[in-house]
């Protein structure tokens, strides 16, 4: 082992020294989620890469609890890849990935990472057709989702609120009993967000939320974005740079798998490298 | 053509007398003097027909010192009881038996003169002794043979019982042979006897030329030395004859030992050319189309039954039909395969569950529909004289021709099928389909036209493996399902989509296969490949050499 | 709040039997059925023209416990999208489980009089009984096999294949090879088993004699309870929300991840209860047809299995009963009438449901009547939405 890794390895923040961890070294998994240094995702050194070629190379990022971060950057740039392995779709060939100070994203399965609070909207609109749309969110609801307690789960009164009230925020109260399969490209981008909000995580990872939709929903979607963040950290991906520019704080911008800059909107878009590689002149 | 190349005169002829030695007659070339006009043959034939066994060893010898062409024939028919005399004229002839009947035929010609009750002729009875003495006037004019394959296959016959007798006539022919391999087979044959003698220094001589034959009857000679009595001690008091074959017997075996696994080795490859046969058009239509076509078994079958086909037209060309099938099966089934993606698949590309019950649907009616227009019973396919027999490379290892030109056979349409995927613009277009369909579209790629011809090209090949597979087993109805499930193991192991994956696939199931099957037994084997496969699929859910990139995920 | 909404109260035999046509009508004919038939046979005259015969008693309890096996199917094909070809595989071992009982209640009945050994086993030289047969003289424990031994197949293949996430076609070739793998073990006389005859000869099960018209009865009702039950419990399944969940799994699984399903657990759950009922098919399947033989694993019974799902509709657990009943019917009659017949007409049934029907005919029933969005396809799965638990305001 390199030893530059083997240094990053003794320094992981995660647990004490390999040789003091009875049973060995995955011997302590934390369970909670810990964000007492206010950062919620620590994304370090991460690299995949397909068939040789690098869709990711050595990114860093850190988001902030509470906090609402666009990524920016052209096609390819890697941005999706990011959220796969944050979301465990894609394991890393190097680097780390942590949720809050205790939680190794790159050892952890998909369901476990959703269970632990990170939410996730893809690019393509992706819900499950065949069940209303009270049922998407039914699914999707935040609450014990083992075999057995699943298979005599009832729903309580609190949520069933809860799924009107979501269904009210996402405007498809008129939709509720209709087969998801049948929404328009637009509400299925609704409903993924309603059953995100459902999932009620610590961190929301949303690629492309307002393709197809219109004027007025992409308002409400930015509306919704901004009211979430401070409870909840979110990052957008988009490439709409009016969309961007209305909600972001901070904005990252990816590029060959790699962030070239990071700062405010007006600080990104006079950055020159910026400017080469994706706004353009 | 491959084919061509290995279809040269000398090992054409050489299989030609591997299957008259196999009838049990021998071919005698033209050129040979007659010392004895044909009718003194017939005549001193007739002495064969005596009450008493001790006349008709007078009989046999006065027999041997003819040279007449038909001498030896004779005595192997009559050794092989095939050599009857006739009730009413007391005349001898050659018998051949059906169920009610004799068919009777004459010595020298082998004309049909005859066909009488099995009541009206008698066969000529011989005993042990006769027997014994037959073998060996037969062996001993094997052993003057002009043709030395003759004469290597009499010694060889020889070996399998050394005696003193039959050591002595070999030692007459030592000097005077003069090719190298019947050479070298006498003093082995030789040896073999000698190895029991008490004489100190012929018995290592013996052992000596034993540790370079390295054979079975070697082995045993040599085993035959080292054994021991009750208590366990040696029955050989010289301990340096002792040391001397211990030492002799481990190389015998390690020899022995290399034999049998290159032996191993070539029915797990051949196997392996059966499998990537079968596979590999099941691999074209699974990795390129996505289709998982359940009657590519029943193709394979059409391929077989092509070939019967065109058997029962050209009965007189048994030699050119393997040949002609080839392109009639691929065409046979091709146009099958077309008529079924054109027919029923293209509506169902992206269901790939679909697809698969609607072949296998196919595959039942095709089962079917070969049944009722030929039997369900088994036809067997002739197997033409140049793809029968064996090559017998030494004592030990013999590769059957069919075996190896199936082999060949498959390499070759393994490189044809890379140079039409890689250099034609049909496989361009298929690879680009299978790339991105959408994109492929696009550009102006005519995607329906291409999956019909892929599809086609697949089911060819299955085909023209069915043309191979007829020449090893049984062509009935049921021969596909046998198949099926084999190749997906192949198709799955090695890897979707991935012509390379096949290869290996295929033939590394094949050689691990038969090198299973010897302790654990071929039912066994293959279950414990299947198991294999299951558990394999476990660690590598997309095989060997999966596909990559975004498209292979969904 | 602009969505009103309010659960209908209804009990849960209503959810389950009642909640929409379809099941209403298919309970109200299993019910009938059940008890007619045996009347039927029991009470009728042999003369009569109602009266059926024991054949055809016995041929409906066939069909009862494939109806069972056809529920199983569609139960991880319909509803959880794993089309397994490899299913007869359970119904076989649950199968042999009976058989092996059955074989042990021979006692010294058999044609060698051994009283422990059965004949196969003294035909075969051996002397002693293989530890495997040991319990199967006592039939709680032979019932306790039936459930366990497919379960824990499907358990340990299932944990193997959905951990590594071997979906769609490759899980249906491998469960494929499962079932080839285990007909050519069972092929074999050292397995002990059988081997090629298989069990056969049976005499009676708990003391009585299985050609009794009585036993016939019982075997019959005994296989409508288990459908019964079954479909009950299948049905309960499916309406919960464990049915939701592996729906969603058969529709968008990497969704279902996301949202946090741990979906191979699902998979795995659905997968091993879907063969501890094939089991149970299995083991009433035996007794009334008195043979067990390693051709029940072969790989066509299974693919045969499909089609009976297809045909009927999958993802309608009523329809995998009604083509259950449809197909073998249709087998029965021609491999009697028309034997040639009956693959040409098998195979072009499959070709023609999946190009022309792929719902079934329980979908195409579904779409022929649906009202609603008649523009829009079919659903696969209509309880869901007919059930309607909320209504929405527009509906009001
Ligand atoms: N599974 C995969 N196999 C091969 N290449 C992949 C795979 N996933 C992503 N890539 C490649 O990695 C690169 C980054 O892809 P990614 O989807 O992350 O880009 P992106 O930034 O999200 O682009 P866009 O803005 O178009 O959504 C692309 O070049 C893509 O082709
Ligand atoms: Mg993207």
């Amino acid at each position: 082992m390199p030893s530059k890794s083997k240094f990053k390895e003794v320094m992981r923040r995660d647990r004490v020294f390999d040789f003091m961890v009875p049973g060995g070294r995955h011997a302590v998994i934390a369970k909670q989620l810990d964000i007492s240094h206010d950062i919620v995702l620590y994304v370090e050194g991460i690299s995949v890469s397909f068939d040789g070629f690098k869709a990711l190379n050595d990114l860093n990022l850190y988001i902030n609890n509470g906090e609402l971060r666009c990524i920016i950057g052209p096609n390819g740039a890697g941005k999706t890849t990011m959220m796969d392995v944050i979301t465990g779709k894609t394991k890393p060939d190097a680097g780390t990935a942590f949720f809050g100070q205790t939680m190794d994203l790159t050892a952890m399965s998909e369901y476990e990472i959703a269970a632990a609070g990170i939410g996730r909207k893809f690019q393509k609109p992706t819900i499950f057709p065949e069940h209303t749309v009270f049922e998407n969110l039914e699914l999707a609801m935040h609450c014990d989702k083992r075999v057995w307690t699943t298979l005599f789960a009832r729903l309580s009164s609190a949520q069933q609120d809860r799924i009107l009230e979501i269904v009210d925020t996402i405007m498809l109260a008129a939709q509720i009993n209709l087969q998801a399969k049948n929404l328009s490209h637009g509400q299925k981008q609704w409903l993924e967000i309603g059953m995100l909000l459902m999932q009620n995580p610590q961190l929301l990872l949303v690629d492309e939320p307002i393709a197809g939709m219109t004027q007025q929903e992409t308002e409400r979607t930015a509306e919704l974005l901004t009211s979430l963040a401070g409870q909840h950290s979110v990052v957008v991906v988009e490439h709409d740079m009016e969309f961007v520019r209305s909600i972001a704080k901070t904005v990252t911008v990816l590029h060959e798998g790699h962030v070239l800059a990071e700062g405010s909107m007006d600080e990104v878009q006079n950055n020159q490298q910026v400017i080469e590689v994706y706004l353009g002149e | 053509m491959a084919k061509k190349y290995l279809m040269n005169s000398k090992q054409k002829s050489f299989i030609h007398f591997l299957m008259i030695l196999f009838l049990g007659m021998i071919f005698v070339s033209p050129g040979l003097a007659n010392t004895i006009s044909d009718a003194d043959f017939r005549d001193s034939l007739s002495a064969l027909n005596q009450k008493k066994f001790t006349q008709k060893i007078q009989a046999i010898e006065k027999l041997a010192e003819f040279d007449h062409g038909k001498t030896r024939f004779v005595m192997q028919s009559l050794l092989d009881g095939n050599l009857f005399y006739r009730k009413s004229d007391k005349n001898i002839f050659i018998a051949e038996k059906t169920d009610t009947e004799l068919v009777l035929k004459d010595v020298i010609s082998l004309e049909v003169i005859d066909i009488v009750g099995k009541r009206d002729a008698r066969k000529i009875s011989v005993n042990n002794k006769i027997r014994k003495l037959l073998r060996l006037k037969i062996s001993a004019m094997s052993l003057s043979h002009s043709d030395p394959k003759v004469r290597h296959a009499a010694v060889k016959e020889m070996m399998k019982k050394p005696a003193l007798e039959t050591s002595n006539i070999l030692r007459q022919y030592v000097a005077s042979e003069n090719d190298e391999t019947v050479k070298n087979t006498l003093r082995v044959a030789i040896a073999l006897y000698d190895v029991k003698s008490d004489d100190k220094s012929i018995k290592l001589a013996a052992l000596d030329i034993l540790g370079e034959s390295s054979s079975l009857e070697s082995k045993y000679a040599v085993l035959a030395v080292l054994e021991k009595d009750s208590q366990a001690s040696y029955i050989e008091q010289d301990q340096e004859i002792i040391q001397h074959a211990k030492k002799i017997l481990d190389s015998i075996e390690t020899q022995l030992k290399f034999y049998g696994f290159l032996e191993t080795l070539f029915f797990g490859l051949s196997l392996g050319s059966v499998l990537l046969l079968a596979a590999i058009g099941l691999a074209i239509t699974f990795g390129v189309m996505g289709v998982i076509n359940m009657a590519h078994g029943e193709l394979i079958m059409l391929g077989a039954y092509t070939t019967y086909v065109i058997q029962l037209l050209m009965p007189n060309n048994i030699e050119y039909s393997v040949l002609v099938a080839i392109p009639a099966a691929f065409l046979v089934a091709g146009i099958v395969g077309i008529m079924i993606e054109r027919g029923i698949l293209q509506f169902l590309y992206g269901r790939p569950l679909e697809t698969l019950l609607a072949t296998f649907g196919v595959s039942l009616v095709l089962q079917q529909l070969v049944r009722s227009v030929f039997s369900p019973l088994n036809r067997s396919v002739e197997t033409p004289e140049w793809m029968s027999g064996a090559w017998q490379i030494n004592s030990t290892l013999a590769i059957t021709f069919n075996r190896l030109y199936i082999l060949l056979f498959c390499i070759f349409v393994f490189i044809m099928l890379l140079l039409i995927l890689k250099k034609t613009a049909l496989g361009l277009y298929i690879r680009a389909v299978s790339q991105n369909r959408q994109m492929a579209k696009a550009m102006g790629v005519r995607s329906e036209w291409v999956d019909a011809l892929t599809f086609g090209l697949g089911s060819g090949i299955a085909g023209v493996a069915g043309v191979a597979l007829s020449q090893l087993t049984n062509v009935g109805p049921n021969m596909g399902q046998a198949y099926i499930i084999d190749s997906f193991m192949v198709v799955v192991f090695g890897g979707v989509g991935n012509l390379w994956g096949t290869f290996i696939g295929a033939m590394s199931l094949g050689v691990v296969n038969k090198f299973l099957e010897p302790w654990s037994g071929a039912v066994l084997a293959k279950i414990l490949i299947l198991v294999f496969i299951i558990l394999f699929i476990q660690k590598r859910p997309r095989g060997l050499f999966p596909q990559k990139g975004r498209s292979a995920e969904n | 709040m602009t969505a009103q909404a309010h659960i209908k109260n209804k009990s849960l035999i209503t959810q389950l039997f009642m909640s929409d046509k379809g099941s209403q009508i298919f309970f109200a004919l299993l019910m009938t059925m059940t008890i007619v038939v045996p009347i039927l046979h029991l009470a009728v005259p042999a003369d009569s023209a109602l009266h059926v015969s024991a054949y055809t008693l016995t041929l409906l309890g066939k069909y009862l416990s494939f109806a069972l096996l056809a529920i199983a199917l569609d139960l991880v094909w319909g509803y959880c999208g794993i089309l397994s070809l490899g299913h007869a595989a359970f119904f076989a071992l649950g199968g042999y489980a009976m058989g092996m009982y059955l074989m042990r209640q021979i006692a010294d009945r058999g044609v060698y009089g051994n009283p422990e050994l059965p004949d196969f086993m003294v035909f075969l030289d051996w002397q002693e009984l293989p530890w495997f047969w040991y319990g199967f003289d006592q039939f709680w424990f032979a019932m306790l096999m039936v459930i366990l031994v497919p379960g824990l197949l499907a358990y340990i293949f299932g944990w193997l294949a959905f951990r590594s996430r071997v979906t769609g076609v490759y899980l249906s070739i491998i469960t494929q090879a499962l079932t080839y793998a285990l007909m050519l073990a069972f092929f074999r006389n050292e397995m002990g088993f059988g081997g090629n005859n298989g069990l056969t000869d049976f005499k009676d099960i708990l003391g009585y004699n299985l050609q009794d018209d009585s036993t016939r009865v019982a075997l019959f009702l005994a296989s409508a309870i288990m459908l019964i039950i079954g479909y009950t419990v299948a049905k309960f399944i499916i309406n919960s929300k464990l049915g939701r969940v592996t729906v969603a799994i058969r529709d968008a699984e990497d969704r279902a991840r996301f949202v946090g399903y741990k979906v191979e657990n699902y998979k795995l759950w659905v997968f091993t209860f879907s063969a501890v009922l094939a089991g149970i098919a299995g083991a009433l399947y035996v007794p009334q047809v008195g043979i067990i033989n390693p051709g029940e694993f072969s790989p066509l019974n299974s693919i045969e299995l499909v089609v009976w799902v297809a045909v009927g509709g999958r993802g309608y657990l009523y329809g995998a009963v009604l083509g259950a009943f449809i197909v073998n019917f249709a087998k029965t009659y021609f491999t009697a009438v028309l034997p040639e017949v009956w693959l040409f007409a098998l195979g072009g049934l499959f070709i023609f449901v999946t190009i022309f029907m792929p719902q079934g005919i329980v979908g195409l029933i579904a779409k022929l009547t649906s009202k609603k969005n008649p523009s829009s396809s079919p659903p696969i799965e209509n309880q869901f939405s007919e059930q309607k638990p909320w209504k929405s305001k527009a509906d009001a």
